[in-house]
């Protein structure tokens, strides 16, 4: 019995229980309903094998809807422990569980899937290519970032969860205060998703600069593309310095080296230096494409073309190079002096420079527009003036001599919150009521989702301001309960009323999709919301191939020119085309990875060395394998043609 | 497959330069990688802690025979490349199992100096120094060794399919691995061990 010990959760309660049997009863359900339905081959042959760009975005988008559910519930959970002072819902051990757990959920299993999604769906169609560089290379990056979410997400039924926080500061981080095997999880489950990342990065750096359509120059490209580049650039150099964080991380753990602890010569600020060297490009890794999605939408929906488009582009460059000097502004507090946190309170101001050019073009973009209020267009509107809010604050809190006063309050969570929610959140819901057309074939109703928009922002207002006065007043961040004399109490139930009126937001997301899947036309056109870009020229369901003809492209707005300048799109005859072939390798691969990271952390070495040796097994597998792709001739091309225009 | 004569076999098709280019990005997060193990390095170098210093345990004999094993390979790998350029096989071939030779006798040598520090009382465990220096040299090593496996798999390819666009693709993408490894190295030999033993 002794070696199942080290399964149970050290920390266990109701709620945790019922997790279990939740989770149980969902592994059941899918696995009766696949063999019911007799779905399992459609499943493999279809989704886990896929190479297919467009395939493996959609996979991407269901895993960050699923880790949004997964966060929120978190999310709700703190609130509610916080809205009576001494409250006793949940117990100090628990509230770091799920305050740690929230924030590596909804930054990295949720966020970055979403901007995964728009990059894998949109970019290559936006460019006009028929796929990435590396169609493989790009499902091996989607299974491991899927298995390591996956392992994370187990820890809270399997061993305990991670409660260092998402930063995992040491020495509370190390073996000392953090007995459990959580800390291990996060080590090794972000670890997996983030080699995930960065071929991600690599892939698609080398799908914008080589594979762009015959005219795109990079100063033609759409604003998304050139967000999602800048984004790839930050990835390939910040992930990196991630991977040998946790490999430090790691080693200090398991195997008792003295990187980050108190003797020996261990450093405990290394921990927090170079996690923040990691930590602060990976916030415009999110912010950049978000960007990127509102550019599209605001000149679609203003109907007229992106004002300002160079500038555009050198505010991201810009951005992406100051993102990797501003760190130490996370730990103004932790000593290390006035000369160097002056100088790291100017690179972080000077931020604010390209952000407010970004926000200048946008509105001069809505200037004189015939600006359409669609629910694509409601967020993007929601999000300048709240955005600006969270801007501003955060070059209050850049101020390292009045962050004395701010650091680690509620005031910062007020903060990221109002950048992280009304800038990335909204562009990704925004994003997603924009592109469903394009991948399902039909629109979700504007109606409700308009509605949604408002709610979302209510609820937003009430949750997060009230948090910029406590903190002010001087609640700190990450305390489980407080006394009533703190008087803390009223604004704390105002959050948790916002917190519920953001959930019924998303409840209300997930019954729009189910609304409009039985009730919207599915007549739709190719180009519903008269766009002006590439992605919206072919067929809608896009065919494997995604253009028949590449198209010809003369500016930054293709379609556009194409609809209301004569410009002719797709020139000369059909040929035929190659494609890449669907392999089980890379999902074969990633579940060994998941084998292989899960008898890691409760150092089981057999087991460890075994799926080590079936990970190169796999890839000397793909390295001796001889796969040239295959044909779709000219006559298959005709006959999709056909079918979808007759659609 | 549309191939372009004017251009080197290995350059010669459309996927083998995406290839080409995705794997020059691949070495670029590679050098943050090691960028962030000297960093680590830099900041944890003078806290031995209870433990020896650098210049108590670096040996110059052992040190100088790495550098010159492993910068022979990157000059034969290069022959080796000339080789496969003008199409001699078997002259690549050889160049190639030189290389990977000297790797074997860089990483034999590698070894045995890991073994007498942990006799010295160097070990991993011992300070955050030897914690920096052991995991910047053994991430390294461990490059060095993949490597091995990787450049044996392209040469049982070359002699079973000859010098094909895509063969020679993969063993130019190895030529370019095992000079960066060497690149590595010579920061290596400069900024830990000549530097440790001033």
């Amino acid at each position: 019995m002794d070696f199942f010990d080290r399964f149970a959760v050290p920390h266990p309660s109701i709620a945790i229980y019922a997790s279990m049997a939740a989770i149980g009863l969902t592994i059941i359900a899918v696995i009766a309903g696949l063999t019911y339905f007799k779905k399992w081959g459609y499943l493999w042959r279809e989704w886990l094998t896929t190479v297919d760009h467009k395939r493996i975005g959609i996979m991407y988008l269901l895993s960050a809807l699923l880790m949004l559910f997964r966060g929120g519930v978190d999310a709700i959970m703190m609130r509610a422990q916080l809205a009576v002072p001494d409250n006793t819902l949940l117990d100090a051990q628990h509230y770091n569980e799920i305050f740690t757990t929230h924030g590596i959920v909804m930054i990295l299993f949720m966020a970055m899937p979403f901007i995964m999604f728009f990059m894998n769906f949109v970019v290559p169609l936006q460019i006009g290519a028929r796929d990435v560089a590396f169609p493989r290379l790009n499902a091996l990056s989607f299974w491991l970032f899927f298995m390591g979410a996956m392992l994370f997400n187990i820890s809270f039924v399997v061993g305990g969860s991670p409660d260092a926080g998402w930063t995992s500061y040491f020495p509370l981080a190390g073996n000392e205060f953090s007995e459990s095997v959580g800390t291990n999880y996060y080590m090794i489950a972000i670890q997996i998703a983030g080699i995930g990342t960065l071929m991600t990065g690599i892939n698609f750096i080398t799908t914008i600069l080589k594979m762009r359509a015959p005219g795109m120059t990079l100063m033609k490209m759409p604003m998304f593309t050139w967000s999602a580049l800048i984004a790839n650039v930050i990835i390939v150099f910040a992930f990196p310095v991630l991977a040998v964080l946790l490999a430090m991380g790691t080693l200090d753990r398991q195997f008792g080296t003295h990187f980050f602890t108190m003797d020996n010569g261990g450093m405990d600020m290394l921990w927090a230096n170079i996690f923040w060297v990691w930590g602060h490009p990976e916030v415009y890794i999110l912010i950049l494409p978000a960007f990127g999605i509102y550019s599209e939408i605001i000149s679609t929906f203003a109907r007229r073309n992106l004002y300002g488009y160079k500038s555009m582009v050198g505010s991201m460059v810009i951005i992406s190079l100051l993102s990797f000097l501003v760190w130490a502004h996370h730990f103004f507090t932790m000593g290390q002096g006035a000369l160097t946190n002056s100088i790291f309170s100017i690179t972080t101001m000077a931020i604010a420079v390209p952000t407010g050019v970004k926000i200048f073009n946008w509105l001069l973009t809505l200037r004189k527009g015939k600006i359409v209020f669609t629910t694509p267009m409601l967020y993007s509107m929601h999000f300048i003036p709240l955005f600006t809010l969270g801007g501003v604050t955060g070059v209050m809190l850049a101020m390292s001599a009045a962050d004395y006063q701010y650091h680690n309050t509620m005031f910062l969570v007020a903060h990221f919150h109002n950048v992280i929610i009304p800038g990335v959140v909204y562009a990704m819901l925004a994003g997603l009521h924009y592109y469903w057309p394009k991948m399902f074939g039909f629109m979700l109703n504007e109606k409700i989702g308009k509605r949604t928009v408002w709610l979302l922002s209510i609820g937003f207002i009430l949750a997060f301001m009230p948090m910029y006065a406590s903190g002010l007043d001087g609640q700190a961040r990450r305390m489980y309960t407080y006394s009533e004399a703190a008087g803390f109490g009223l604004m704390n139930m105002i959050s948790f009323v916002g917190a519920a009126i953001m959930a019924i937001g998303f409840v209300l997301i997930v019954y729009n999709i189910y609304f409009s899947t039985r009730y919207e036309s599915r007549d739709i056109s190719n180009d519903p919301w008269d766009a002006r870009t590439l992605e919206w020229s072919t067929h809608t369901p896009v065919p494997e191939y995604n253009f028949a003809i590449l198209p010809d492209v003369e500016s930054n707005e293709a379609l556009w020119d194409a609809k209301k300048n004569g410009h002719v799109l797709f020139k000369g005859d059909y040929e035929k085309i190659h494609m890449p072939n669907n392999s089980g390798i890379p999902f074969i691969m990633s579940c060994i990875f998941f084998v292989w990271g899960f008898s890691f952390i409760f150092s089981l070495w057999i087991p460890v060395i075994v799926t080590t040796l079936g990970i190169f097994g796999c890839m000397a597998l793909r390295s001796f394998e001889q796969d040239h792709g295959r044909y779709i001739s000219v006559k298959e091309i005709e006959e999709t043609e056909t079918n979808l225009r007759g659609a | 497959m549309k191939i372009d004569n004017s251009l080197p076999l290995e350059y010669s098709t459309e996927e083998n330069s995406l290839k080409i280019l995705g794997f020059w990005i691949f070495l670029g997060a590679e050098i943050m990688l090691f960028a962030t193990l000297f960093a680590t390095y830099f900041t944890l170098e003078n806290r031995t802690g209870s433990g020896p210093t650098g210049a108590e345990i670096f040996q110059i004999t052992p040190v100088l025979f790495e550098t010159i094993l492993l910068l022979t390979s990157s000059f034969t790998v290069g022959l080796g490349i000339h080789a496969m350029r003008i199409g001699k096989q078997k002259a690549m071939i050889t160049f190639f199992s030189i290389t990977l030779l000297l790797g074997l006798a860089f990483l034999g040598v590698e070894i045995f100096e890991f073994v007498t520090y942990v006799h010295e009382g160097a070990g991993i465990q011992t300070s955050a120094f030897t914690a920096a220096l052991l995991t910047t040299l053994g991430t390294h090593g461990v490059h060095v060794t993949l490597g091995f496996f990787w450049g044996l798999f392209i040469i049982l390819q070359i002699k079973k399919r000859g010098l094909t666009p895509q063969t020679t693709n993969k063993a130019f993408i190895f030529s370019l691995y095992w000079h960066f490894l060497d690149v590595v190295w010579i920061f290596i030999f400069s900024f830990i061990y000549l530097k440790g033993m001033m």
